[in-house]
């Protein structure tokens, strides 16, 4: 066999299987850009961890605005070590976890460090999840961004369930 | 089929916008069997200087048994990743081509010594694809879900155990070169400790989604790194702890550091502390030291490592010839059947990544490094994308296995770390490796399909089923 078939066969063969490599890696790619795509109509019906139990999307903004005319006033502890504690409600936020400086410490393995924070806006009280492990749960719904509560919600963090009162 | 149906939703049987891509994977597929059929026909072509009719049969059985894995999993799990079955398709036919190519040597060596020719080692890896890849079958046949597989947590940490403890037992074990790691039962032999790292894997998952809260959260202060309570870590601390020692006394390092970098890096991804790294990195430093002090063939293993040409004719021979090999390979290669790696001792098992490189040359080997990013990549994608945390981790812990096994032996062949005995994944000649690493395959592909599958569509009865019929 001549000099020039064995070495298109050397080249031919590495040719071909770099063909392959790059087949597959366009696939690749391609399956890369997708998901920006496709995510928001997969997103709709899609749970942020399966032990959440289902609900239908949680009340946002507008409902419980009209909801109740009075202000809360109170952040009180129904459940969990400390229940009985009473957070007066000013205009400065309220922030809970195991962190020291929290406004309420809590002694639970299950709270992050710094798990939710309370804050005002417009006269409405808002919760909002500070990337804790367990999450911070409006009764039995995960809460996924900054949520108004309505007067006389509970809410859940780590063992511990605080109720907004007027 | 294994969608999570929740009460309260109602789920519209098959109707979704989500492509299955089957169809890619089949034409990856095709593709790829023609570039390995090629391999194996320019292989013979160069070693014997004519394609021999085993070639063929080869060709055609891994031909149909690739075809039927892909009508299976077009069938039990049409959401899968379409990368994942071609890649490993290619790995595990270039590594045929070499075997193949190696046994053609065999033969002619022992022609010219006037013994009979060894039995074929291509045929016997292209059956156990076969096997291989019915056992993948099986287990997406059986796993319609995989998380069924966390019901049975600390079975499978027993299970692991027992499997590593088989080559001990007097009987059924056998030592081949030194290590005993194999079991016989009859004619045939089998390692153990393949299966082991993938039902361990399952048992790490399983036993650290329960509590890997606990462990992240609930520390004690010792030296100022975090430390667990013994109560969440003890069980699997005892798996990991009997795992190395019973490794120890088969005196199989590979495995050992395999299912030590798992551990570690498990619980890193679990927890998401970083002092789980810097605890691994001193662990491995102390085990290191210890195992050096402890084995005289570890010792051997360094030395060799730090001047392998001063024990060119002993101890270092292999790793010699490996080099030699990857230097004659060069840019291009020799070409396949041109080069002679036949020269480094057990090429078809740990060196094949270097018969690799002295036949394709660094062109040829990258080409085979990207196709195991690929397949990595693949698996930590399918964790990223993984709706439940015990799927993400056991695909994050296979992805770390086949990582760390890629890392140790091509590191080890090309002398960048000092060489322990494992198996390239889907490449090396050997039953049991190629077995585990289908099976672990065929568990990505059923994670994969999983997080992949669309959401089911919801219906709520107020809204989408009721009808206006009259407006007073």
């Amino acid at each position: 066999m001549s000099e020039l078939v064995i070495t298109l066969m050397r080249f031919g063969f590495l040719i071909a299987l770099w063909l392959a490599v790059l087949a597959i890696v366009l696939v690749l790619r391609r399956d890369l850009a997708a998901p920006r795509e496709a995510r928001p109509q997969a997103a709709g019906g899609r749970l942020p961890t399966p032990s959440a139990p289902p609900v239908p999307p949680q009340p946002k903004a507008p409902r419980g605005a009209g909801r109740s005319s009075a202000t809360p006033r109170r952040l009180v502890v129904v459940e969990g070590e400390l229940a009985g504690t009473v957070i007066p409600l000013g205009t400065s936020p309220v922030t809970v976890g195991r962190a020291a400086d929290s406004t309420l410490v809590l002694k639970d393995d299950y709270a992050s460090s710094r798990h939710a924070r309370f804050f005002p806006s417009d006269g409405q009280w808002i919760v909002e999840d500070l990337g804790s492990t367990n999450g911070t749960w409006i009764e039995r719904t995960r809460i996924t961004g900054p949520t108004v509560l309505r007067v006389g919600a509970k809410v859940r963090v780590g063992r511990t369930t605080l109720q907004l009162q007027r | 089929m294994s969608a999570p149906v929740v009460p309260g939703r109602q789920v519209e049987p098959g109707r979704s916008d989500q492509p299955t891509r089957r169809g890619v994977e089949l034409a990856l597929l095709v593709l790829v069997w023609g570039v390995g059929s090629l391999a194996m026909v320019l292989a013979s072509e160069g070693a014997a200087g004519e394609v021999v009719p085993e070639v063929w049969r080869v060709v055609a059985i891994s031909g149909v048994v690739l075809l039927g894995l892909h009508l299976v999993v077009r069938w039990l799990a049409p959401y899968a990743d379409p990368i994942m079955l071609p890649t490993a398709a290619a790995l595990n036919l270039l590594g045929i081509a070499m075997i193949g190519r190696l046994d053609l040597a065999a033969a002619l060596r022992a022609q010219a010594n006037g013994t009979d020719p060894p039995p074929s080692d291509a045929l016997d890896q292209v059956l156990w694809l076969a096997v291989g890849a019915i056992a993948a079958a099986l287990v997406l046949l059986v796993v319609r879900d995989h998380r069924m597989l966390r019901r049975y947590t600390y079975l499978w940490g027993l299970t692991g155990l027992v499997l590593l403890l088989l080559p001990m037992v007097p009987g059924l074990g056998l030592t081949i070169r030194g290590a005993n790691l194999w079991i016989q039962v009859g004619p045939f032999t089998f390692q153990p400790a393949e299966l082991a790292k993938v039902v361990l894997t399952i048992f790490f998952a399983s036993y650290l989604v329960q509590t890997r809260e606990q462990l992240a959260l609930v520390r004690h202060k010792v030296l100022g790194l975090g430390v667990p309570r013994g109560r969440d870590l003890g069980p699997i601390l005892v798996v990991w702890a009997v795992a190395l020692l019973i490794m120890a006394a088969q005196t199989d390092l590979g495995t050992a550091v395999m299912l030590f970098g798992l551990f570690v890096g498990m619980l890193y991804v679990a927890t998401g502390r970083r002092s789980w790294i810097v605890l691994g990195g001193l662990l491995t430093v102390v085990g290191g030291l210890l195992a050096y002090a402890l084995f005289g063939h570890v010792q051997v293993r360094v030395r060799v490592w730090l001047d392998p040409f001063a024990y060119a004719t002993e101890a270092g021979y292999q790793i010699v010839q490996s080099l030699y090999g990857f230097a004659f390979g060069g840019m291009m290669g020799a070409g396949w059947g041109r080069g002679y790696p036949q020269l480094v001792p057990f090429a078809e098992n740990d060196f094949i990544f270097s018969a690799i490189g002295e036949e394709l040359g660094l062109v040829g080997s990258v080409a085979v490094v990207v196709l195991f990013a690929v397949l990595i990549q693949r698996a930590l994608r399918t964790a990223h994308a993984s709706r439940d945390a015990f799927g993400a981790l056991l695909v994050t812990g296979y992805a770390i296995i086949l990582g760390l096994q890629v890392f140790v032996v091509l590191g080890g062949v090309t002398r960048l770390i000092p060489h322990t005995g494992l198996t390239t994944p889907f490449m090396s000649a050997g039953g049991s490796s190629l077995l585990a690493n289908w099976i672990i395959l065929a568990l990505l592909l059923r994670v994969s399909d999983h997080a992949r599958r669309p959401d089911p569509v919801i219906v709520r009865p107020d809204d989408a089923t009721t009808e206006v019929v009259a407006r007073p």
